[in-house]
C-alpha cells in the first residue's frame, strides 16, 4: 500500500507544483470560451426553456475542461518520463501493473476535478445554472474523468514522441470534444451529424452531466451512464492488458 | 545460502540481433563482482534483464532465489540498479526524489535516516534541497546512485557508475560502496576503468559479443592470461631468432617480450649476450587487467 500511495502522491504533486500551467491555464481558456460564446449567442440561442444560453454552456465547458485535463495528466506524465528516460525509476520498483494503473488514474481524476471546480467557480459569476441532481452531476464528473484518465494512460504508453501525442490530441481528443454538444444541443444539428454525435462517448458524458444541473437532457441519463461506464471499462481493460504485457515499456 | 544472482542459459534477441548467447552466471552473496567487456558486449542488456526492464527470450534469472519474472516483487525489492544513462525527474529535489523512490519499494518514514546517510556518504548532503535539473552531470550521477540505494537493497548493480565523475568523488563513492560491501551488500559493477575493477573486485566476468568468455577470481585471471612483460632497449636493434616467439610489440629499438615468469628473465638475457646484443635499458612490467582484457577481446 505504501508503494501505491507514494506513486499517487507523486503524481498529484507533479501537477500541483506547476499548477499555473495545469490548473490556472485551462480555467482561463474555459473562461475565454465562455465570454466569447455567451456574448455572441446569449440573445439568439435558447436550448432549454427558461435557461439562459450562458447557464446552458457552463456545465458543457466544465465537463470539456475536466475531460481534456484528466487526459492531459496521465498522458503527459507518461510521455514526459518516457522521453526523459526517468520512467525506469518506476519500472525498477516492485509496483504491480494494478498499482500503476490506479495511481495514474486517480491522479488524473483529481486533476480533472480540480480544473472542473475552478472553471465552475469562475463561471458562476456570469450565470448560475441550477443544480437539480448534485449526486448525478458528481457521478458523471468522476466517471468522465476516469474514462479520460485511462485513455491518457493508453496514449502515454503508445506514443514514443511528443508529436505522436500531439496527433492523438488533435485528431482524437479535440474532434470528440467539439462534436459532443458542449456549445449546443445536438438537436440543433442536421440529422446526419446527430447520428454521428450519438457515436461519441463525450456526448453522453456531457449530456448526463448537464442532466445533473438542469434535470433535462437530450437522451436518458441512464443510457448516458451506461455508455460512459462501458467506455470506462473497455478503456481500463485495454490499459491493464497493455500494462501487464509491458507493451512499449519493458522490451 | 542462496546465491545473490543466478543466471541460467539466458538468451536475448533484439529482432535478429542475438545480444546474449546462453549466459550462465552465479554470484554469491557478499561478492564484489565486475562485469567487463567492450562496448556492445551485452553488459547493460544483462543488467536490464535482472532489473526487469527487459524480458529474456529464454532462460531464467533470479535475485536471492526470487525469479525476476514470476516473483518480480521480491526480486526487485532485493535489487538496486544504477542505470547507465543519466536520467532524472525534473520536478523534484534530491531528497524528495529519494523519499519517493524508497516509498515505491514500500519504505516509510523509518527509512528517512538511511536516506540521510546515503546523501552524506555520497557527498550530496548540501544538495539535498536542490532540484534535480540544477545539478551538474557528476552530481546527477551521484543522485542516480543514491536513488538505487534508497530502499537499502541487498544486491546493488552499478552500470558504469563512474563515467563522467571526478577523481575525488570516485574515491568517495568507492569508499562508500566498499563499506556497504563489508556490511554484507553484494556489489556488481560494470566499468571501462579496468584498474577500478582490479582493485575493488574479487571476481570478474568478461562478456564478449553476448558470451561469457572468462569467469574467475581477479587473481587467477591475472595469472592465467597475462604474463609479465619485459621491455628492452637493444643495441644494435635486432632480436635474436630464438627470442622472436616471445615478441609482443616493437617500437624503434624498444622490444616488448612476454614472460611466463620472472625466472625466465635470465634465459632471455643469456641469449642476448650470446648473440652479442647489448641491453641499454630494461623494464619489467607487471600484468594488469587491461592486458587480460585486451588478450581476451583479441582472441
Ligand atoms: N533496446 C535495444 N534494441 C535493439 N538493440 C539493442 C537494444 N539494447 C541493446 N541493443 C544491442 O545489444 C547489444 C548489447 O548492448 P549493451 O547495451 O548490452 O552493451 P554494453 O555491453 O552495455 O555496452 P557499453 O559498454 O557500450 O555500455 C548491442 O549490439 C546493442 O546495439
Ligand atoms: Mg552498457
Amino acid at each position: 500500500m505504501i508503494g501505491l500511495w507514494t506513486l499517487l502522491k507523486k503524481e498529484i504533486l507533479r501537477f500541483w507544483k506547476v499548477s499555473f500551467q495545469t490548473i490556472a491555464a485551462p480555467v482561463i481558456t474555459a473562461l475565454l470560451y465562455l465570454l466569447i460564446f455567451s456574448h455572441v449567442l446569449e440573445e439568439r440561442v435558447q436550448v432549454y426553456p427558461g435557461i439562459s444560453y450562458t447557464a446552458f454552456l457552463i456545465p458543457g465547458l466544465v465537463m470539456m475542461s475536466m475531460l481534456q485535463n484528466s487526459f492531459a495528466n496521465s498522458s503527459s506524465s507518461l510521455i514526459q518520463s518516457k522521453v526523459m528516460g526517468n520512467i525506469v525509476f518506476l519500472l525498477l520498483t516492485p509496483l504491480s501493473y494494478w498499482e500503476f494503473f490506479i495511481a495514474f488514474l486517480v491522479a488524473a481524476v483529481i486533476r480533472g476535478l480540480v480544473v472542473g471546480l475552478g472553471v465552475y467557480l469562475v463561471s458562476i459569476f456570469y450565470a448560475l445554472p441550477p443544480l437539480h441532481h448534485p449526486l448525478i452531476m458528481l457521478l458523471f464528473a468522476i466517471s468522465g474523468c476516469a474514462m479520460m484518465g485511462a485513455m491518457g494512460i493508453i496514449a502515454g504508453i503508445w506514443a514514443d514522441k511528443f508529436d505522436q501525442m500531439a496527433a492523438f490530441q488533435n485528431f482524437i481528443i479535440m474532434p470528440l470534444s467539439f462534436l459532443s454538444g458542449v456549445f449546443y444541443s445536438i438537436h440543433s444539428l442536421p440529422p446526419f451529424w446527430q447520428q454521428v454525435s450519438h457515436l461519441n462517448p463525450f456526448f453522453y458524458v456531457i449530456d448526463g452531466f448537464r442532466y445533473g444541473f438542469f434535470g433535462l437532457s437530450d437522451v436518458s441519463p441512464w443510457l448516458s451512464l451506461a455508455v460512459v461506464a462501458t467506455s470506462f471499462c473497455v478503456l481500463s481493460w485495454v490499459t491493464l492488458i497493455m500494462l501487464r504485457s509491458g507493451y512499449k515499456l519493458r522490451g | 545460502m542462496l546465491p545473490a544472482i543466478q543466471i541460467e542459459q539466458v538468451h536475448k534477441y533484439f529482432g535478429k540481433l542475438h545480444a546474449l548467447r546462453g549466459i550462465d552466471l552465479t554470484i554469491e552473496q557478499g561478492e564484489f563482482f565486475a562485469l567487463l567487456g567492450p562496448n556492445g558486449a551485452g553488459k547493460s542488456t544483462l543488467i536490464n534483464l535482472l532489473a526487469g526492464l527487459l524480458r529474456p527470450t529464454s532462460g531464467k534469472l533470479s535475485v536471492l532465489g526470487h525469479d525476476v519474472v514470476s516473483d518480480y516483487r521480491a526480486a526487485r525489492k532485493a535489487l538496486g540498479v544504477v542505470p547507465q544513462e543519466l536520467v532524472f525527474d525534473p520536478f523534484f529535489n534530491v531528497r524528495e526524489m529519494l523519499r519517493f523512490q524508497a516509498g515505491y519499494f514500500g519504505c516509510g518514514k523509518e527509512n528517512h535516516p538511511w536516506i540521510d546517510e546515503v546523501l552524506e556518504g555520497l557527498g550530496l548532503a548540501d544538495k539535498a534541497g536542490t532540484n534535480m535539473r540544477a545539478l551538474s552531470g557528476g552530481m546527477k550521477r551521484r543522485a542516480l546512485i543514491a536513488q538505487a540505494l534508497a530502499h537499502k537493497p541487498q544486491v546493488l548493480v552499478l552500470d558504469e557508475p563512474t563515467a563522467g565523475v571526478d577523481v575525488e568523488l570516485r574515491q568517495m563513492l568507492w569508499e562508500f560502496i566498499k563499506r556497504l560491501n563489508r556490511e554484507g551488500t553484494t556489489i556488481i559493477l560494470t566499468t571501462h576503468y579496468l584498474e577500478e575493477a582490479e582493485t575493488l573486485c574479487s571476481r570478474v566476468g568478461m562478456l564478449k559479443q553476448g558470451e561469457l568468455v572468462a569467469l574467475d577470481s581477479t587473481r587467477n585471471l591475472l595469472e592465467r592470461y597475462s604474463r609479465k612483460s619485459l621491455r628492452l632497449r637493444l643495441d644494435p636493434p635486432s632480436l635474436p631468432a630464438e627470442l622472436q616467439p616471445l615478441l609482443r610489440s616493437q617500437e624503434n629499438d624498444v622490444y616488448t617480450l612476454a614472460l611466463q615468469e620472472t625466472a625466465a628473465l635470465e634465459g632471455v638475457l643469456a641469449k642476448l649476450r650470446t648473440a652479442g646484443v647489448r641491453v641499454e635499458d630494461l623494464q619489467l612490467v607487471e600484468a594488469d587487467l587491461e592486458d587480460v582484457f585486451v588478450e581476451l577481446v583479441r582472441q
